[in-house]
C-alpha cells in the first residue's frame, strides 16, 4: 500500500497544526490557539511533540516587548504529511465498491 | 481512528480557514451599492438636472462649489461603506464564532489596500494634472485590480466582481463623458448584484 500512516498525525490537534503549516509559510502560537480553540498547555505539548520529531521549526522573536513564537513546517515534516495524505487517499480509494 | 474522509475534510477546512478571510458579509455589498446609487443620484441632480445623465451638464464639474459637493459625497460613501463592511464582518465572525482579525484577515486587507491606495494617489495626481476625464475609469480599474488581488485571501467569488469592474473601467475609458453612469453601474449596481448573490450563497 502506498503512503504511510504517521502516528504523529493521529492526534487531531497535530493534524490540524500541520495542515495549517502546509499552506502558511509561518503561523504564530496565539493564532493557532484562536483557530484551533485549544488551551495553552494542550497546544504547547502538541507543538513540542512535532518539534521533537523535527516536523516543525520554531522561531522566537519579540514584537515590541511582547514575545512572538512563530512555527513553520520543515522539509521532512512536509514530506511526512504528504505521505500521510497519500495513505488516507489510498484508504478511501481501496474501500470504494 | 476517524474515517479517512473525515480526516481529509478536516485538513481541507483547516487549510481554508487559516488562509482565507471568511467573515465577509454579502449584506455589506448590497448596502455599499445602495449608498453609491444614492450618491450617484445626488451627483446627477447637481450636475445634469434636468437633462438626462448622458446629456449636457447644467453645471460645470470643475466649478468649485459643485466639485466640493462631489468630493464630499464620494468620501462619505467610501467611509460609510468601509464602516458598514467592518461592522457586518464583526457580526458575522461572532455568529460563526471565528476571530475577525486573523493572519488571513490581515493578508486580505493588505492585498486589497495596495492597489487601492496606489490607485487613490494616482487619481489625485490625474486630478491635479487636469485629466479629470480619465478618473472614473481609473477608479474602476484600480478597484477591480484590488478585488482580484484580495480574492486569493477571501471567498474567491469576489474575483468575478473584480473582473466585471475591470471590464467596466476599460469600457468607460473609451466613452468619455459617461463617467457618472459607469460609476453608478460599477460601484452601485454591480455591488448590489454581487452582494445579493453572496448573501444567498453563504449567509442564509
Amino acid at each position: 500500500m502506498k503512503g504511510n500512516y504517521d502516528k504523529a498525525f493521529e492526534n487531531v490537534v497535530r493534524l490540524r497544526v500541520m495542515s495549517i503549516l502546509m499552506v502558511n509559510a509561518e503561523y504564530d502560537f496565539n493564532s493557532f490557539k484562536e483557530l484551533l480553540e485549544v488551551t495553552d498547555g494542550n497546544l504547547a505539548s502538541h507543538l513540542k511533540n512535532l518539534e521533537k520529531q523535527e516536523y516543525i521549526s520554531v522561531n522566537k522573536s519579540f514584537v515590541g516587548r511582547k514575545p512572538l513564537t512563530n512555527y513553520s513546517a520543515t522539509d521532512s515534516g512536509k514530506r511526512a504529511f504528504q505521505e500521510h495524505l497519500e495513505f488516507l487517499e489510498n484508504l478511501i480509494n481501496e474501500n470504494k465498491p | 481512528m476517524r474515517k479517512p474522509e473525515q480526516e481529509l475534510a478536516d485538513i481541507k477546512s483547516m487549510m481554508e480557514r487559516s488562509t482565507r478571510f471568511l467573515s465577509l458579509s454579502g449584506l455589506s455589498g448590497i448596502l455599499a451599492g445602495t449608498y453609491a446609487l444614492i450618491a450617484a443620484g445626488m451627483a446627477y441632480t447637481w450636475i445634469y438636472y434636468p437633462n438626462p445623465p448622458y446629456g449636457f451638464r447644467t453645471n460645470y464639474i470643475l466649478d468649485t462649489a459643485t466639485l466640493t459637493k462631489l468630493l464630499i459625497a464620494a468620501f462619505m460613501v467610501l467611509t460609510i461603506s468601509i464602516a458598514t463592511a467592518l461592522i457586518l464582518s464583526q457580526r458575522k465572525s461572532e455568529r460563526t464564532s471565528s476571530k475577525l482579525w486573523t493572519p488571513a484577515g490581515k493578508r486580505f486587507v493588505n492585498a486589497l489596500l495596495i492597489p487601492l491606495v496606489v490607485g487613490g494617489f494616482f487619481c489625485i495626481a490625474l486630478f491635479f494634472r487636469g485629466y479629470t476625464i480619465i478618473i472614473a475609469p481609473a477608479t474602476l480599474v484600480f478597484y477591480g485590480l484590488a478585488l482580484i488581488n484580495g480574492s486569493r485571501f477571501t471567498l474567491s467569488d469576489i474575483k468575478y466582481l473584480g473582473y466585471c469592474e475591470l471590464g467596466l473601467g476599460i469600457l468607460s475609458a473609451f466613452f468619455p463623458g459617461y463617467g457618472l453612469i459607469f460609476w453608478a453601474l460599477g460601484f452601485g449596481v454591480l455591488h448590489i448584484i454581487y452582494g445579493s448573490m453572496m448573501y444567498y450563497k453563504y449567509d442564509r
